[in-house]
C-alpha cells in the first residue's frame, strides 16, 4: 500500500480539571505568577459581567444577550496573546478577548441593548464588530491577513468561529485561501459542543474540527479550551508563525456552552442536565484558581476582594449603559454613506417631520 | 375547531401536508428537537421522525442547494431559514437553480420546494434579525413570493405553496406570529396563490399592504373612519405573481391609493404596484399614489426600530394627503 498523505491531530493541555499540571514544560508566560493572576482576574471579571448582563436582560433592561459562560479561558487566552496591531474578527460572544483589547463592557451592553454605538467601541479601530450572520467574519479575517501580507506588515488576523459555524462555506473559504496564499491568519474554533440545539456530531462526520485546517494546509491542533495556559500557548505559537510569514493555523478549543444559546433560548428543551452538570466539573475558572492557590498566589480572601471590585466596576458600566440616551432618529440615516445622497436627505427630512408630528 | 395563532397555523399546515403527502419533508437549523427557534416546527419530529424533519449542518448554502437537489428528485422539501436575514447565502441556489431549473431544462426538471423564513422587524431582535427583503426575491423570475398576515391565510397559503410545482418563498411576519388567534379548520383547504385579499371595504381611498403592516394599516383605516374617511384595505398576501386586478378594481372605485410596506422604499415592492397603477389606472386616479415605507437605510437596532417602521400616523397622513388633492 502506498500512503498519499497521513496526519494526526495533537491535543494540548497543561492543566487538568483539578488544577494539576499535566506536563512539566510549562510555557514561559505561565511562570510569571503576577501575569497569571491578572489573567485569572480578567476571567473572573468576565464571569461577573456575564451574570450581570443576563440579569439585565431578565429584568427588561437589555435585549437578547449571548452569554460566554464557560468560554472564559478561550477568550482570555486569545486576547492576552494578541498584539494591539493584530486584527480581531469575532462572532458575537468574545467579550473577554475584546475587554483585553479595550472594548468597554458598557459598549457590549449598548450593542445588545439595541444601539449601534456599541459597535463603535473603544477597542482597536481596525477590529471588526460583532458578526451575527454565522461565519461571515472568517473571510474578513482572511482579507485582513491578505492586506497585511501585501503590505508586508508583521500583523496577524484572528477570527473566532463556533463548532456550528465550521459547517459554513465562509469558514471553508477562509481557511482555504489562507492555506493557498500562506496568509497570516489564525482561526480559533470555539467548540462548545452545541450550535443552538444542534450537537457537534450533527455538523460533520469528521473526527475533529481541527482537521479541517489540515485539509486547507494550515497547522492545526486541538487544545483544552478550559485550560487558559493551553489556549494561550497555542495562540502564542500560532501568532508567532503567522507573524514571521510561516502561514496560518487552526486551533480547535474544546470547551462547553454552560449557558443557554442566548437569553432567547431554553436549552432544557434539547440537552440533558447531567451533561451540563458534568461540564461544570471541567469549567475553566476553577482549575486555574486551584493551580494559583496551590502555587500560593491566590486565596479565598483575594477572590472575595476581587469579586467586590468587579461588582463595583460593573455597577459603573451598567449605570453608564442605562444612562446612555437613545440616538436621535437622524443617526439612522447619517451613517448609510460617507455623504448623504440627495434622495436620502429628502427622506431624512420627511422622517424628522413625521417624528415631530407624532409628538 | 381550534383557535390558533399565525405560527400555529404554519405548524398545522406543515403537519397536515406531511400527513397526506409522504414526499413532504422539513429541513433547516434547529427544526427538530427544538421545534425551530420560533417553534414553527414544534411536534413534527415526534410525529414524523428524523428522516422527515431534518436538522441540518449550519450552512444556508447547503440547506438551499440540498433542497434544490431533493426537489428535483421528486421530493417536496420545505426548507427553513432561521431568519430572513440569513437567506442571503441561499440566493445563488434559489436564483440560479431553484427558480430556473424548469426553464433551463425546457421543463424536464423542476423544483417544487418551499423556502420559509420568519420575516420583518419590530420584535426587539438583535442585528440582522429584522429585515424585510422580499423585493430581492420578487425580482427573480420563476419564484412565487408569499407573505400571509393572518392565521387562516398562513394555513391556506402554506398548503398551496407546498403543493405548487414551482419554488415558493414563504415569508412569515414574525411580529404578528402570536398577535391574535382565530378559528382555522384543519381541513387541508389551500388558498389561491395569486390572489389579493380585501380585508375591509371602503370608498374613499385604497390602502394596499402586506405582512405585519396589515395591523397598522387596519388601525389607520379605523382612525380615518373616525374622521369620516372610508378606506378600503387590501392584503396583497401573494406578491408574486401579483393579483393586480383586485387592486385596480378597488382604485377604480376610490381613485386614491396608499401603499404601505416596511421594506426600504427604493425598488421596494410598492414601486411595482405604483408602476402598474401608472400603467393601467392613470385615468382612475384622483390623486398621486402615495407610499408609506421603511426608509432607504438599514433598519436600526431596536431602540429606534419603531420610528423606522411605518406608523398608523404616517399611513393616516398619507391617506389624508391623497384626499387633499381634488
Ligand atoms: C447565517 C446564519 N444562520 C443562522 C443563524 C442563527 N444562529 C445564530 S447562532 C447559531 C448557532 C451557532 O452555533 P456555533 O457556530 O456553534 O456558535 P455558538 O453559538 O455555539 O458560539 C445559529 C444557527 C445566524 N446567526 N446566521
Ligand atoms: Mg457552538
Amino acid at each position: 500500500m502506498t500512503i498519499a498523505a497521513s496526519f494526526e491531530i495533537e491535543y494540548l493541555q497543561y492543566l487538568d480539571t483539578t488544577g494539576k499540571a499535566t506536563r512539566k514544560d510549562l510555557p514561559e508566560f505561565a511562570r510569571d505568577l503576577d501575569h497569571m493572576i491578572d489573567l485569572y482576574k480578567t476571567m473572573l471579571f468576565l464571569r461577573v459581567f456575564d451574570t450581570k448582563s443576563i440579569a439585565l436582560q431578565r429584568t427588561g433592561k437589555l435585549g437578547t444577550y449571548a452569554s460566554c459562560l464557560g468560554h472564559e479561558a478561550v477568550y482570555i487566552g486569545i486576547g492576552s496573546a494578541m498584539q494591539e496591531e493584530d486584527v480581531f474578527a469575532p462572532s458575537y460572544r468574545e467579550y473577554g478577548t475584546q475587554f483585553i483589547r479595550g472594548v468597554k463592557p458598557r459598549e457590549v451592553l449598548l450593542y445588545w441593548g439595541g444601539d449601534e454605538r456599541g459597535s463603535d467601541f473603544s477597542g482597536p479601530a481596525h477590529d471588526f464588530p460583532w458578526t451575527v450572520p454565522i461565519g461571515t467574519q472568517c473571510l474578513h479575517a482572511a482579507g485582513s491577513a491578505l492586506a497585511f501580507k501585501l503590505r508586508k506588515e508583521p500583523r496577524v488576523a484572528v477570527f473566532c468561529i463556533g463548532d456550528g459555524g465550521t459547517s459554513k462555506a465562509d469558514f471553508y473559504g477562509a481557511i482555504n485561501v489562507a492555506g493557498a496564499m500562506q496568509l497570516p491568519m489564525v482561526a480559533v474554533i470555539v467548540n462548545n459542543q452545541w450550535a443552538i440545539s444542534t450537537p457537534r456530531q450533527a455538523q460533520t462526520g469528521a473526527k475533529t474540527l481541527a482537521q479541517k485546517g489540515l485539509a486547507a494546509g494550515l497547522e492545526s491542533l486541538q487544545v483544552d479550551g478550559n485550560d487558559l495556559i493551553a489556549v494561550r500557548a497555542a495562540m502564542d505559537h500560532a501568532l508567532k508563525r503567522a507573524r514571521h510569514g510561516h502561514g496560518g493555523s487552526v486551533i480547535e478549543a474544546i470547551t462547553y456552552r454552560l449557558s443557554d444559546h442566548t437569553t432567547a433560548d431554553d436549552a432544557r428543551r434539547y440537552r440533558d442536565d447531567a451533561e451540563v452538570k458534568a461540564a461544570w466539573e471541567r469549567e475553566p475558572l476553577l482549575r486555574l484558581r486551584t493551580w494559583l492557590e496551590l502555587a500560593g498566589a491566590w486565596d479565598e480572601q483575594r477572590e472575595e476582594a476581587w469579586k467586590v471590585q468587579c461588582g463595583q466596576r460593573m455597577d459603573e458600566e451598567v449605570n453608564a449603559y442605562l444612562g446612555t440616551r437613545t440616538q436621535p432618529l437622524e443617526a439612522t440615516f447619517d451613517y448609510t454613506y460617507a455623504e448623504l445622497p440627495i434622495d436620502l436627505v429628502e427622506q431624512r427630512t420627511a422622517a424628522l417631520a413625521a417624528e415631530s408630528a407624532s409628538h | 375547531m381550534a383557535q390558533i395563532t399565525l405560527i400555529e397555523a404554519v405548524t398545522m399546515a406543515l403537519a397536515y401536508e406531511m400527513d397526506h403527502d409522504a414526499s413532504v419533508i422539513v429541513l433547516g437549523e434547529d427544526v427538530g428537537i427544538n421545534g425551530g427557534v420560533f417553534r414553527a416546527t414544534v411536534g413534527l419530529l415526534e410525529k414524523f421522525g428524523p428522516e422527515r424533519v431534518i436538522d441540518m449542518p449550519l450552512d444556508e448554502t447547503t440547506i438551499a442547494g440540498v433542497t434544490v437537489g431533493m426537489a428535483a428528485q421528486g421530493m417536496k422539501p420545505v426548507a427553513e431559514s432561521q431568519f430572513e436575514g440569513f437567506m442571503y447565502p441561499m440566493l445563488d441556489q434559489i436564483a440560479s437553480h431553484a427558480a430556473r431549473l424548469r426553464n433551463r431544462t425546457r421543463g424536464r426538471m423542476h423544483v417544487p420546494a418551499v423556502f420559509r423564513a420568519p420575516w420583518g422587524g419590530g420584535i426587539r431582535a438583535p442585528e440582522h434579525h429584522s429585515e424585510a427583503n422580499e423585493a430581492i426575491f420578487t425580482n427573480i423570475p420563476g419564484l412565487r413570493v408569499v407573505l400571509p398576515s393572518s392565521p387562516g391565510r398562513a394555513y391556506g397559503l402554506l398548503l398551496a405553496a407546498i403543493r405548487d410545482p414551482d419554488p415558493v418563498i414563504f415569508f412569515e411576519p414574525k411580529r404578528i406570529y402570536r398577535q391574535y388567534k382565530e378559528e382555522v379548520p384543519d381541513d387541508g383547504e389551500a388558498l389561491p396563490l395569486d390572489m389579493c385579499f380585501v380585508l375591509r371595504d371602503g370608498s374613499d381611498v385604497t390602502l394596499v399592504t402586506w405582512g405585519a403592516q396589515v395591523k397598522e394599516t387596519l388601525e389607520a383605516a379605523d382612525a380615518l373612519a373616525d374622521s369620516g374617511i372610508s378606506a378600503e384595505v387590501i392584503d396583497v398576501a401573494t406578491l408574486k405573481p401579483l393579483d393586480f386586478d383586485t387592486i385596480h378594481e378597488s382604485v377604480r372605485k376610490t381613485g386614491r391609493c396608499v401603499i404601505v410596506h416596511e421594506a426600504p422604499r427604493t425598488a421596494g415592492f410598492g414601486a411595482e404596484i405604483a408602476a402598474r397603477l401608472a400603467e393601467h389606472a392613470m385615468y382612475d386616479l384622483l390623486a398621486p399614489v402615495q407610499r408609506v415605507t421603511g426608509y432607504d437605510t438599514h433598519i436600526p437596532l431596536f431602540r429606534l426600530e419603531m420610528k423606522y417602521l411605518p406608523s398608523v400616523q404616517r399611513i393616516v397622513a398619507a391617506a389624508q394627503q391623497t384626499l387633499a388633492v381634488s
